[in-house]
């Protein structure tokens, strides 16, 4: 593989998982709890659109053949999507939207902040601009995960089972491969093993705000980097896909 | 004073073009007559969300569905907007949710009508918040304080709105053969409703009495339609799409348009709940309010602990 090549799946991989989250924070719109949660979530899913465009205009610049990021959104399949796994867990209710975003969040402030280091000006770029948008999101995201955790016995339920439930999609997030590791080791890109433990004291730090517990089980899946997900993308990107492919010639 | 003197001045200050603020005296039938007004168009702010909402997760392109997201939270915050400026009436935001909820309450009837293809983005954008825009200038120059100045701060981001829909048709009349057969249809179905949401015609228009006396509203429906009329028709010939009005004439003399006759009939049906998403459009939002009191009650639940921490 070329380190163009390497570079043009790195952006994949994070410009999906952006994508997919957006969608998913977009599919909260009309959905929410009270108003302003309904305006606090479209915000959330504005900023990962805007960031899943950053990563496949770049990407497609990279990979040099002409695709724009149009045509990596909508015109790839489910196996070549690379989104990391959690980005694609359906909201659920309130309480595992909240883990989800929660466990990403913290993942995201930590990596984009690694990332402004990049010896490559539009990576770092991207992670300047995200860092502001990572830091409101997890204030959102951390400041529920303590409300519902401490609010009522039912919220703190909800909660408990959303942790154990996301919990084995989180070590997804750390995974590193060839790939990750020749862009580490060449300054591009961020070696997501260094972060982890930083992440974990984010993580636990919250987690005992909330008086709940991350489960015992510390099995982790895995596969997102070779286009292994849950069956659940598949429906979000027919979906997502069905109107740019129905009319592939159109501009819109 | 009296209450006939309490009235009389408070006429006089109307007549005056001051504004009238929260706390200042005024006619009961005033305060009721704005509640009305300013939760229905709340309401319509909001429930308006859905059949744009409709169409996020199949947005064509990346950035229509970023302009997409963003209109929709737009929507929510005047929305919000709005509950503000009723809540200084004294009532509060629960109990116009719950007149929603209960039919008490009506919204703009035109969300009723179902979004059944990318082009009604644009028709929604380009018709339904230019109709809105031309109601809501004239209302920038309503008699109560909170409301009037809502209205300016929300009719800046109606035109924005206005234009990206009439963006989005213009983009997709002269796109491909399908694309146009879309616009011109979702043009056919959102004309005439877009017409009703002006209302009845003066003549037919009981309300409109105090309302114009107070100065609530400041121009009739029928002017009001008009305007929208003339204004969009030059657009949608711009962009080579025919309205579905075979009655549509210049009138030299008048210098504005003829045009022919709103189904009334249809009017009044869907407003007394018989559009294809009357029913759709409320229990949606009832859902999404019931599903999250288990939210709401956590969040206050841990308010009040953080409360009795600090005493
Ligand atoms: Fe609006
Ligand atoms: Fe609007």
């Amino acid at each position: 593989m070329t380190k163009e090549e390497m570079l043009f799946q790195y952006c994949l991989r994070m410009g999906d998982t952006h994508n997919v989250f957006a969608h998913r924070m977009g599919e909260w719109c009309t959905n929410g709890h009270i108003l302003e949660e309904d305006i606090a979530m479209t915000n959330i899913a504005l900023d990962h659109i805007g960031t899943a465009r950053a990563w496949l205009i770049y990407g497609g610049e990279v990979e040099n053949k002409g695709r724009t990021e149009d045509d990596l959104a909508f015109h790839r399949d489910e196996r070549d999507y690379v989104n990391m796994l959690i980005s694609e867990l359906p909201n659920g209710n309130f309480a595992e939207t909240i883990v989800r975003n929660f466990m990403f969040d913290a993942f995201s402030l930590l990596y984009y902040t690694e990332l402004t280091k990049s010896s490559n000006e539009t990576l770092a770029g991207i992670a300047q601009k995200v860092i502001k948008e990572a830091k409101y999101h997890l204030k959102h995201s951390a400041n529920w995960m303590v409300r519902l955790g401490d609010g009522t016995e039912e919220s703190h339920q909800k909660l408990q089972s959303a942790i154990d439930e996301i919990w084995r999609f989180t070590g997804n997030m750390f995974e590193m491969d060839d790939i990750d590791q020749s862009l580490s080791d060449s300054g591009i890109g961020v070696d997501c093993a260094q972060i982890k433990e930083q992440w974990m004291a984010v993580v636990m730090q919250t987690v005992s705000d909330a008086k709940v517990t991350i489960p015992e089980n510390k099995y982790m899946l895995t596969g997102s980097k070779k286009g292994i997900h849950t069956e659940a993308l598949g429906h979000m990107l027919a979906e997502m896909q069905s109107l740019a492919r129905a009319y592939p010639d159109a501009k819109w | 004073m009296t209450e006939e003197q309490l009235e009389k001045n408070f006429q006089n200050r109307i007549d005056a073009e001051q504004k009238i603020e929260p706390r200042e005296w005024m006619p009961e039938k005033y305060r009721k007559h704005l509640i009305r007004q300013i939760s229905q168009h709340a309401h319509s702010e909001v429930i308006g969300m859905q059949p744009e909402g409709n169409w996020i997760t199949r947005a064509p392109s990346m950035r229509a569905k970023m302009v997409l997201m963003a209109k929709v939270q737009d929507e929510a915050g005047h929305g919000l907007y709005l509950y503000s400026a009723c809540e200084t009436l004294g009532i509060n935001r629960d109990e116009l949710v719950e007149q929603l909820h209960t039919g008490k309450a009506k919204y703009a009837s035109i969300f009723n009508y179902p979004t059944l293809t990318w082009a009604d983005m644009g028709a929604v954008g380009w018709l339904v918040d230019g109709a809105a825009i031309v109601n809501q200038v004239s209302l920038q120059r309503t008699s109560y304080g909170p409301y009037a100045r809502g209205m300016v701060k929300i009719c800046k981001e109606e035109s924005f709105h206005q234009r990206q829909g009439y963006e989005i048709m213009a983009q997709m009349a002269k796109g491909t053969d399908a694309q146009k057969k879309m616009a011109q249809d979702a043009l056919d179905r959102f004309w005439w409703p877009s017409l009703m949401m002006f209302g009845p015609h003066d003549s037919d228009s009981p309300n409109s009495g105090n309302a114009i006396k107070w100065k609530i509203k400041r121009e009739s429906n029928d002017v009001l339609r008009q305007r929208f009329i003339d204004k969009t028709i030059e657009q949608a010939e711009l962009i080579g799409l025919t309205v579905p009005d075979p009655d549509l004439k210049w009138n030299e003399e008048r210098q504005s348009y003829d045009w022919g006759e709103i189904d009334w009939d249809e009017f009044y049906e869907v407003i007394n709940g018989n559009g294809l998403a009357n029913r759709q459009r409320v229990a949606q939002h009832k859902k999404a309010h019931d599903q999250g009191a288990w939210v709401r009650e956590a969040a206050k639940a841990y308010a009040d602990k953080q409360k009795n921490k600090e005493v």
